[in-house]
């Protein structure tokens, strides 16, 4: 693999990675929490999932750098991480909290769709892997946005809240990252105007059918992953508080 | 025969012998969050192998790829390799084939069945459609009058039914 590719793909892993993180560790505030205790145990479960996600995606990475998972969640500072800004953002209620799973989920389904077909195979395999977990999530927050959406007044009005400001942060997830091309070109990840459209395609119309309506296209607030809203910092405070406060500890 | 002494060889028996023997204390291995099914059994272990210099490599695969257990199988595979005298054990974890619960043999699922867990329905690999059908007989009184209250439940394997006969609730072993 040329160095340019492989700078790439290490780049694309990352973003990955830490996309799939600081979900996991939103999704993980609400146990203890969730609005009925069913629900309580969904989102542990998919809070699970989505760090097992990003611990297959950190392993590849490491496996391709020598650099260790632990360090890169624990010891990195906010500029550091790659995250897109709609998976830091605080859980806020129910509805925001379901309806930003939704998005990401049909996302990932789509592109990991297209990164099964990878051209180099570990991330072809991960794919694979990780697809198939995926559809119990998407069948999960499928079901949720349509009965908030067409629930009570009061379900209803969370849930166009939250989409009119969750939408334009989702759209960040289609803006490529500097260096994509090269892996595009190679066959390694698929472009992110398919993966937009596909995403387009299955959300709009379930959205419809819930009963609510996409607000104008503002576009994302930044296309660059290295700018991070101001609760990333929060969040790694509280994900890297045990680890720095005691380095080194075993439990 | 001779007790073995040289610490560099691991084991005296010729290599397909000894990996039979392997395989046989493999299947002893249960699973931590089912401990009525063996690692064998479930399907997680792929393949064993011996290197030249007599270290045995054990291929595991994950269930659900969060799964904590994943750690605690591989200290246990360890120490019971330990046991049969395999002082060097390494363990590689394979994503691909990605684990199916169709790998689940005939006899887990009976034992699934018994201990209180509805085995997954076999599938053909069309998962998307699969999920919608999903189907689960109840492990208490075999009734299919069912309906699915949580596919999310104790652990990442685990749904939640509601049998409508028994009316209980019931844990289904998800098909993945």
């Amino acid at each position: 693999m040329e160095i340019s590719t492989q700078n790439a793909l290490q780049n694309y892993l990352l973003a990955l990675a830490d996309d799939e993180l600081a979900l996991a560790h939103r999704n993980s505030e609400w146990i203890g929490h969730a609005p009925i205790l069913e629900e309580d145990i969904a989102i542990a479960n998919i809070a699970q999932d989505e760090l097992g996600h990003a611990a297959l995606w950190y392993n590849l990475l490491c496996q391709l750098t020598g650099d260790d998972p632990d360090r890169l969640v624990y010891w990195r500072d906010a500029a550091d991480f790659r995250s897109a800004q709609l998976l830091e953002l605080p859980k806020g209620d129910w509805a925001f909290t379901i309806l930003r799973q939704y998005l990401f989920d049909v996302y990932e389904v789509v592109l990991l769709d297209g990164l099964q077909e990878s051209a180099y195979q570990p991330v072809a395999d991960t794919a694979v892997k990780i697809r198939s977990e995926e559809i119990y999530h998407h069948r999960h927050t499928h079901t949720w946005v349509k009965r908030l959406g067409l629930g009570s007044v009061e379900s209803h009005g969370r849930m166009q809240g939250a989409l009119n400001e969750l939408w334009p942060y989702a759209l960040q997830l289609f803006i490529p990252l500097a260096d994509e091309a090269v892996l595009v070109d190679d066959g390694c990840v698929p472009q992110r105007t398919a993966v937009y459209n596909q995403w387009l395609n299955i959300v709009q119309p379930h959205l419809a059918d819930s009963g609510l309506e996409i607000p104008a296209d503002a576009g994302p607030p930044t296309p660059n992953r290295a700018a991070h809203s101001p609760h990333l910092a929060g969040l790694l405070a509280d994900l890297q508080k045990v680890a720095r406060e005691h380095p080194g500890a075993n439990w | 025969m001779a007790p073995l002494t040289d610490s560099k060889k691991t084991c005296e028996v010729s290599e397909k012998p000894r990996r039979s023997k392997i395989w046989q204390a493999l299947q002893t291995v249960k699973d931590p969050e089912i401990p009525v099914v063996s690692l064998v059994e479930m399907g997680i272990v792929r393949d064993v192998t011996l290197t030249e210099r007599g270290e045995a490599i054990v291929y595991i695969t994950p269930t659900f790829s969060g799964c904590p257990a994943l750690h605690v199988m591989q200290r246990d595979i360890k120490e019971r390799l330990a046991e049969i005298g395999c002082k060097s054990v390494a363990i590689e974890i394979r994503l691909s084939p990605p684990w199916s619960s169709n790998w689940i043999s005939d006899e887990a699922r009976e034992k699934l069945r018994q201990f209180g867990l509805a085995p997954p329905p076999r599938h053909h690999g069309d998962f998307i459609g699969l999920a919608d059908i999903s189907t689960a007989v109840c492990p208490r009184c075999d009734s299919t009058n069912n309906t699915l209250k949580n596919s999310f439940g104790p652990t990442l394997c685990r749904a939640i039914w509601y049998c409508h006969d028994c009316q209980d609730a019931f844990e289904q072993f998800k098909p993945l």
